[in-house]
């Protein structure tokens, strides 16, 4: 029986000839990664250890980003810790305000992740990097530490359920549909403990940004990773952001899957996931007049450039709705750069928008855009549990960057083929 | 390790955020954290916790962010040992590295009711519920998972050589 992408990779770290799935293993890391908010935890638990020094300074990364700049003076103490930690142990890539922006936009911008990479980061979303070809996954805090000590990790060989792509998205439509569209099919579950394995000759029409967001948000299906097969797009990306040379690993012939689903890419739509759970996916057919009090444009799943671009083509030259408060964050500096000298911040505060500096800030409830008891946001974010981004009864719409410009036009949520007339 | 308490239970797809709000994520004080364990699903939890007591659920819970502070917060809250039908995986890892007991027991999860008091035998794979007497069998951990587990967690299993 052969193997997945994800398993050859994990054989590979594990300098094992094969695997299989549900064989538990130490992999060697490439990166380990951690926040401002899950990175104290982990240094308290390395400190435990009594070692000088991490495993490797240049294969750690701190990012100090969910409440930072810092939202108050506790979140203050913990992004100091982080500093500290990081200087006494001489960490290579530690990003702080100035230069840091929100992780899993930053790190495949400074080329810190390669195809066939192991990753693992102290925040969920690092399943981010599989769009990359890597295998990549969220832990805790504590294997956060541990990765920093020794450079290593446990694993449980995950089974896989492949996609097989095909077509081309239509205008207006985006890798945050494909991805609400797929957790909609097989539930906030439907992927528990597996790797989601995208391919196909659709892989060819999907953007970087389309495959990081699907990528980032395998974690809200239950998936261990995502990951997708490498193409020229892949290739002309990594050396574009001066990543170490890639290794690509294709799925074997015989590699065996759970479940095979093949996705018709133009048969997607605009796609908004309801209150309380991403799985909640609807289209416009099902969704009448619902008014919204704010819009988020941002996050790890969606605050990259593309996506500002996506939203500036339908903001542009109009005014956001009486009484909706839009929020626009890019995920990094270079593209908040990028999206200045683009004009893009231009368009959007025209619009009525508010443009932040990059922050995860409200897609965790964090600061930046909290919701009030009764309140209703459409937000590219990728999250909407009770409570997610404020008040426990306040609501969260999951959309793409595109539904929410359309839906920060009109005030209620809008399908971008509405306002664009298509 | 045996475990006996009185059970709070909960529904499918426990996510970390109503398990601790990432409004109180500027900390990583165990204490603190706890103070807040359940908060936006359960008001009521926080006061009526005894400390030992089991926490049955449904489906996936701890789904959604990588948070250690979830984990953190219910062992410091007082709970023994979680029973759910199944695990989110980052969850499901947290739980094994910092020694908060946890097991995957569908029929015991659906079977036993709030307020039931409940003895747990890991070891030999056995949950009995004492106030309807009747018996769920379970699946053990695998070696290494045990191994992590019997030595305290993941660092103090570093600091012990066995990783």
């Amino acid at each position: 029986m052969g193997m997945t992408m994800t398993q050859k990779i994990l054989a590979a770290h594990a300098g094992l000839d094969k695997v299989q799935a549900g064989q538990l293993i130490l992999a060697d890391l490439d990166l380990v990664l951690g926040n401002d908010i899950t990175s104290p935890v982990a240094i308290k638990e390395f400190g435990k250890l009594n070692k000088d020094s991490v495993f490797d300074r240049n294969k750690v990364t701190m990012v100090m980003d969910h409440f930072a700049p810092n939202k108050d003076i506790k979140a203050a103490e913990q992004c100091k810790m982080c500093r500290d930690f990081c200087n006494d142990k001489e960490i290579t890539h530690f990003y702080d305000v100035g230069k840091m922006g929100i992780e899993h936009a930053l790190l495949p911008e400074k080329g810190l992740v390669t195809a066939g990479n192991a990753v693992i980061g102290a925040d969920s979303h690092t399943c981010t990097y599989g769009a990359l070809g890597a295998f990549s996954t969220g832990v805790g805090s504590t294997d956060m530490a541990c990765g920093m000590a020794i450079g290593k990790a446990w694993f449980k060989v995950p089974s896989a359920i492949k996609f097989e792509l095909k077509g081309c998205l239509r205008p207006y439509v985006s890798g945050k549909d494909v991805i609400l569209h797929i957790i909609g099919k097989i539930g906030v579950d439907g992927a528990l403990y597996r790797s989601m394995e995208f391919t196909g000759e659709g892989l060819a029409s999907l953007t970087m940004a389309d495959r990081l967001c699907i990528a980032n948000m395998a974690i809200e299906a239950g998936a261990k990773n995502g990951i997708f097969e490498v193409d020229d797009i892949t290739l002309d990306y990594i050396k574009e952001h001066g990543a170490a040379e890639p290794v690509i690993y294709k799925a074997d012939e015989d590699a065996e899957y759970d479940e095979v689903i093949t996705i018709d890419l133009a048969n997607i739509e605009p796609t908004v996931s309801f209150p309380h759970l991403p799985e909640n996916a609807k289209t416009f057919d099902e969704i009448g007049d619902i008014k919204i009090d704010q819009v988020v444009i941002g996050s790890c799943t969606n605050g990259r450039l593309e996506d500002l671009v996506a939203a500036a083509d339908i903001m542009r030259g109009h005014k956001c709705a009486e009484n909706v408060r839009v929020i626009v964050i890019p995920a990094t500096q270079q593209i908040y750069l990028d999206a200045m000298e683009m004009g893009l911040l231009k368009t959007f505060i025209e619009c009525g928008a508010v443009v932040s500096t990059p922050t995860c800030g409200p897609c965790l409830g964090g600061y930046m855009g909290i919701l009030a008891a009764g309140e209703r946001a459409v937000t590219t974010t990728n999250r909407n549990f009770v409570g997610r981004m404020g008040h426990v009864e306040s609501e969260v719409y999951l959309a793409s960057p595109a539904t929410a410009a359309a839906s920060a036009l009109t005030g209620k949520i809008t399908s971008p083929w509405e306002v664009m007339s298509i | 390790m045996k475990y006996t308490g009185n059970i709070i239970k909960y529904g499918d797809n426990v996510d970390t955020d109503v398990i601790i709000p990432a409004r109180y994520l500027n900390t990583s004080d165990h204490k603190e954290l706890a103070s807040h364990c359940m908060e936006d699903i359960d008001k009521t939890f926080v006061s009526r916790v005894q400390q030992g007591d089991i926490i049955t659920a449904g489906q996936n819970f701890g789904c959604g962010s990588s948070r250690e502070h979830a984990p953190i917060a219910i062992k410091a809250s007082g709970i023994s040992l979680v029973i759910a039908k199944s695990f989110a995986r980052i969850f499901y890892r947290n739980a094994i590295n910092i020694g908060l007991a946890i097991v995957e027991c569908p029929e015991a999860a659906e079977g036993i009711s709030e307020g039931d008091r409940v003895e747990a035998d890991l070891d030999n794979g056995i949950i009995r519920d004492l106030t309807t007497g009747k018996e769920y069998k379970t699946e053990p951990f695998p070696d290494f998972v045990q191994k992590i587990i019997e030595n305290g967690g993941l660092m103090q299993s570093i600091a012990n050589g066995i990783i």
